[in-house]
């Protein structure tokens, strides 16, 4: 009990916060828990699958199948898949963050990883088709050719700004989890 | 729809797993369950305080930060209130759709959706969990810069 009071701590600490907000603008806290709910209720509905894979992922791949195909040596196969492995996705950002992290443990390059989150971010396929049908294809396509130079700098760039102990560091961190 | 066929490949490859090597497959399934109850506290804080944002910032009040400023300002308007909303596509287009009705410029939306779907001020903590302090944050740094690119460069061809 006392354990998860402290490990949710943000949590009920934000929770307090909207209730004092509805205690004072009954209107916009009302608005409020029922945003988070149907967020809530739409990540419930999105996230198990996600997570299911990120199991199957974690106990079938291979570390060494992972270092050949998105290794620091898989060159651009790697980058393929990685931008692959991301459009091809559904769900919010800070559920790739999970799968970023399997994706390291079992060996990936950093940029693959970033690649991969860049994806995830901008280049969802099922979110392409959504955008299209309120911005148009022009608006679209233009969006989505530009970002794919822009997601491999954006990978490149962090991962030379960063030194190879920092690197290490997050390696090693993400094999304790 | 796209969610449906997430739960179809996700069943699949269980039930293949499954058939192939039972513990195996529980493990798997372990996994799922440590990984999602090891950032569940993360992600309903981040629930929580995206609903108090967009009960705040709504469509009418975003549409009042971007919709008329252009510009320069406009931009770097629609890019701080992109870098730290979180706003599902499903909101977020129709959102941006309506706005370039009422008169918001296609750069101001653009550089809008890109730092939507690129930047996350919310999510960086969780972030941080996985790759550092640095990483993350020269990530959203960087993404937000870039979307000034995509930006102007949506504004020259769709000129």
């Amino acid at each position: 009990m006392k354990r998860l009071l402290k490990r949710y701590k943000y949590f009920w600490g934000l929770m307090i916060i909207n209730i004092i907000v509805y205690a004072l603008y009954p209107s916009v806290g009302q608005k409020s828990i029922d945003i988070t709910w149907s967020n809530a209720v739409e990540m419930l509905s999105v996230i198990p699958p996600i997570f299911i894979l990120l199991g199957l992922l974690d106990v079938w791949v291979q570390r060494e199948t992972m270092i050949k195909f998105m290794g620091e040596e898989s060159g651009i196969l790697g980058v393929l898949i990685a931008f692959f492995l991301g459009s091809a996705a559904a769900g919010p950002l800070y559920a790739a963050f999970p799968i970023a992290g399997v994706l390291l443990k079992k060996g990936s390059k950093f940029s693959n990883v970033l690649i991969f989150i860049g994806a995830w971010s901008t280049t969802k396929i099922p979110m392409l088709l959504f955008e299209a049908s309120s911005m148009g294809w022009k608006f679209t396509l233009t969006r989505f050719v530009i970002n794919i130079p822009i997601i491999i700098l954006i990978a490149y760039i962090t991962g030379k700004l960063l030194n190879e102990r920092e690197k290490q560091y997050i390696y090693e961190q993400v094999h304790v989890e | 729809m796209f969610t449906v066929l997430m739960y179809v490949v996700a069943f699949g490859f269980l039930i293949l797993s499954f058939l192939k090597d039972k513990k195996k497959t529980a493990m798997a399934l372990k996994k799922a369950w440590k990984s999602f109850e090891n950032i569940l506290p993360q992600f309903l804080s981040i629930l929580v305080i995206i609903g108090i944002m967009l009960a705040v910032l709504s469509p009418e009040v975003i549409s009042g930060l971007i919709g008329e400023k252009s510009g320069w300002l406009g931009m770097l308007m629609a890019s701080l209130v992109g870098s730290v909303t979180l706003i599902p596509g499903f909101v977020a287009f129709p959102l941006a759709s309506a706005l370039l009705k009422s008169g918001a410029g296609f750069m101001q939306i653009a550089v809008f959706i890109s730092t939507l779907m690129m930047v996350g001020i919310v999510t960086i903590p969780l972030e941080i969990k996985y790759f550092g302090k640095k990483a993350a944050i020269l990530r959203n740094s960087l993404a937000f810069v870039f979307s000034f690119i995509v930006a102007i460069v949506i504004g020259v061809v769709l000129r």
